[in-house]
């Protein structure tokens, strides 16, 4: 890695710091990464907008036409139609013209609607509804083995579960009676799911933090120590110490403020 | 102010003050992954499938990879996305790729590029040696990039893929990349692997998958980990890899160990940590319900 | 006018897509290539929007010097920093310039360095946090109150310990089928419940929307 390199991964170490000093109380390190981050994301979208979407998608294709005759006698005029419409969305900023912008949302509104139609009820409902009820083997009640997934018993508390959690849904009717039961069976299967989903939820975040603990030893501290890289240099663990040094200052610094305001008498909470 | 009762044992159990936690889950999460240990990891059959389902592509196919997630899902998706990259790249397949996050090209662009290094090496993945090789830009890969609307981007590119990309990432005509000579529309390519970190699957279940009805693999982070399986239940997803365990069980598929097996140990004791909260809460839940009922009484 | 025309362009526009997808014509799928072409150059500029009513947002709390404006700066000169280093590069013969209708910005190393050390770090280390907001909620809301939260709780329990290595050979076993069995069976028959609903409610939403019951995205006015 060269130096170059490691300043920029410096940089990222340090503001990974700056943000998890969150977790001992708001500060301004925390706000000016948060601020920052806004800022080179919002830019980052502009670019990619602008290099993967307007030039590639619009100006590529009038590009033989002429600007001062606004594009019209490019070779694929259509295109200002669209390029129309989306400057017509900006009219929003505008309160007496805002009521424009509606055309081009309702285009888009009335194509993502047209489309998902038949797709979301042919995907999300019938294929689903057709799985849980067809796949029932009852040859293999029993299945093999510990709880097999397979097994016909599965398929028929998938078959339960799933009439039962709808039913747990439709709040037309009250949940009393017989269709009071199913859907209280519906709201323990239910619970299941969202347990599975808590469980896995969990995994998910620690997940990051994990790697975040990966990019601060093998990416940042190892590579400061690393005699075996060909651009190593003093530079390497000055750096590394020097961050280091900063964050230890800044423990304790709070340290001091804490002790010296112990003995205080803390503010009542509301 | 604070009154007997409410100091009692049980009482504080219940409410250690909250940075006790964090302190306590960054000294476990540090200390685990300084440990010298591993965690076995079993492969479930969801996740094989994919693996084998790539292993056995005659060499020169095309696999669809959607890149679809951000740096905030990075952790547990990039693992998934080496080791897939580096299985197709090694087994000669051709790879193409979108990503439909719009924060998402840099980090596609990057694991590209970490693979095509990591491809200039010799290695031997289950005892089968690969020499290395040069992976080259618009002939093992093409990248598309990101455009708007992930729902009608998948519609269009079933029609044809120049229809929403005339143009890759790096702004050269697709009828100028030679991978894509040929290359209409999903019909050409051998599977859809989407790895995701947004509502962008369901969009690649419903209006890819369902309306073109190409093999898709599905590769989510934790968090929508359980949401997900009545596709695989129902055919339209043929395989299935969830959060850093799925990543891991890939990394393992592949004889490739990533980032995702050594977090996999300290993901171990983040959860027994959790664990043990959870049982000192409900603990003092419970003894301090028990004390309150004795003394009512 | 200003509320007929948008009801009558989704109507049209809604109506067409369904009727596509059930006879794809030779006409209909003329249009529909040249619809979708269309819909992203317009998504685009909505895109754009966001971007500007950011750009709006800090202009404005600079002006008025409102509170912890100073944090405003920074964004701001990072949105245009990005911007810049977007807009230029260095071409093939590695000579650096301004390419507004190239894409040399994408592969400029600042513009890399400022996503992969920036973006990248801030963001996921942002999301990490969740981490420690997660443990201590399950600490503090955890509690097996009743039958259904000790289901929940049971069921987060066993999802959390399936790749224990410290149940030994046999119970590990046992474990880890409870667990893939209850992911592939009593969460998915939940999931798969709550999936036909919301698909039924996708469906029931949009056909409101095409027929004009539905007029939320107008907004007022």
């Amino acid at each position: 890695m060269e130096f170059g390199t490691f300043l920029w991964t410096t940089l990222g170490a340090m503001l990974t710091l700056a943000i998890f000093s969150f977790l001992y109380k708001d500060n301004p390190f925390y706000k000016f990464a948060e601020h920052l981050v806004v800022g080179v994301s919002a830019g980052y979208w502009a670019v990619i907008l602008w290099h993967n979407g307007l030039v590639p998608n619009l100006f590529e294709r009038l590009q033989d036409g002429d600007w001062y005759l606004l594009w019209l006698n490019s070779s694929r005029p259509w295109y200002l139609i669209p390029a129309l419409l989306g400057v017509l969305m900006w009219t929003r900023f505008s309160k007496k013209y805002a009521w424009i912008s509606r055309w081009p949302i309702a285009m888009y509104i009335g194509i993502a609607t047209g489309v998902a139609i038949p797709l979301e009820m042919a995907n999300r409902v019938n294929k689903q509804l057709y799985a849980t009820m067809s796949n029932i083997h009852w040859s293999n009640f029993f299945g093999s083995g510990f709880l097999d997934t397979a097994a016909g018993y599965s398929e028929v508390i998938v078959f339960i579960g799933t009439i039962a959690g709808l039913i747990y849904f439709f709040f037309s009717k009250a949940h009393t009676g017989t269709f009071g039961v199913i859907a209280k069976v519906g709201i323990y299967i239910l619970m299941i799911g969202f347990g599975a989903s808590f469980g896995l939820t969990v995994m998910a975040r620690i997940s990051l933090f994990i790697q975040r603990i990966q990019f601060m030893h093998e990416d940042w501290a190892l590579v400061a120590f690393d005699k075996t890289n060909p651009n190593y240099s003093g530079w390497f663990p000055a750096f590394f110490w020097l961050v280091a040094l900063i964050v230890i200052g800044y423990i304790i610094k709070e340290f001091i403020i804490y002790l010296k305001n112990k003995d205080k008498p803390k503010p009542e909470k509301a | 102010m604070t009154n007997k009762q409410d100091t009692n044992i049980f009482n504080r159990m219940m409410s250690i003050d909250r940075r006790w936690v964090f302190l306590l889950l960054i000294v476990v999460c540090v200390t685990a992954y300084f440990l010298p240990f591993s965690v076995p990891i079993l492969v479930e059959p969801e996740v094989a499938v994919i693996h084998e389902f790539i292993d056995t592509l005659p060499p020169g196919s095309i696999v669809f990879l959607a890149i679809d997630y951000d740096p905030a899902s990075l952790a547990e998706l990039h693992p998934m996305t080496y080791a897939l990259l580096e299985q197709c790249f090694r087994r000669n397949l051709r790879v193409m790729c979108t990503a439909l996050h719009p924060n998402g090209p840099s980090m596609a662009e990057a694991a590209f590029l970490a693979v095509a290094d990591s491809c200039r090496l010799d290695k031997t993945y289950n005892g089968e040696f690969f020499p290395a090789r040069e992976v080259v830009n618009g002939v093992d890969y093409c990248f598309l990039g990101y455009k708007p609307y992930p729902a009608l981007v998948i519609l269009g590119m079933g029609t044809n893929f120049r229809l929403p990309f005339p143009s890759d990432y790096y702004g050269t005509p697709l009828d100028s990349i030679p991978l894509m000579k040929g290359v209409q529309n999903y019909d050409q390519t051998a599977c859809v692997v989407n790895i995701s970190g947004t509502s962008g699957t369901e969009y690649w279940i419903s209006y890819g998958q369902g309306r073109f009805n190409f093999p898709l693999a599905l590769g989510v982070t934790g968090v929508m980990g359980a949401e997900y399986y009545p596709y695989l239940n129902s055919g339209q997803v043929f395989g299935y890899m969830a959060g850093m365990l799925g990543a891991a069980q890939y990394e393992k598929l592949a004889d490739n160990p990533g980032k995702a097996i050594i977090a996999m140990k300290v993901q171990l004791y983040a959860h027994f940590l959790i664990i043990f909260f959870i049982i000192i809460g409900n603990i003092g839940f419970f003894m301090d319900k028990f004390k309150k009922n004795r003394e009512g009484r | 006018m200003k509320r007929q025309i948008p009801i009558f362009l989704v109507f049209v526009f809604g109506v067409f897509m369904v009727f596509q997808y059930f006879s794809p014509h030779e006409a209909s799928e003329w249009i529909y290539k040249f619809l979708m072409d269309w819909i992203y150059i317009i998504g685009i500029f909505a895109m754009a929007l966001g971007i500007w009513s950011l750009i709006h947002v800090s202009y404005d709390k600079i002006k008025h010097k409102r509170h912890d404006w100073g944090y405003s700066v920074v964004t701001l000169a990072a949105l245009f920093t990005m911007m810049f280093f977007g807009i230029t590069g260095f071409n093939e013969n590695g000579e650096w310039g301004f390419y507004f209708m190239t894409q040399e910005g994408l592969t400029n190393p600042m513009f890399r360095n400022f996503f992969n050390h920036i973006l990248v770090p801030i963001e996921t280390t942002m999301f990490s946090l969740l981490a420690f907001f997660i443990a201590s909620a399950a600490y503090r809301a955890f509690r097996a109150r009743n039958v259904l939260a000790t289901m929940l709780l049971v069921s987060a329990l066993i999802v959390m310990l399936r790749f224990n290595p410290y149940f030994g050979d046999t119970f590990g076993f046992y474990m880890n089928k409870t667990a893939a069995w209850l992911l592939n069976v009593p969460n998915m028959a939940a999931k798969r419940a709550i999936l036909i609903g919301i698909g039924l409610g996708m469906v029931g939403t949009a056909l409101k929307v095409i027929l004009g019951i539905e007029r939320g995205y107008m907004g007022k006015g």
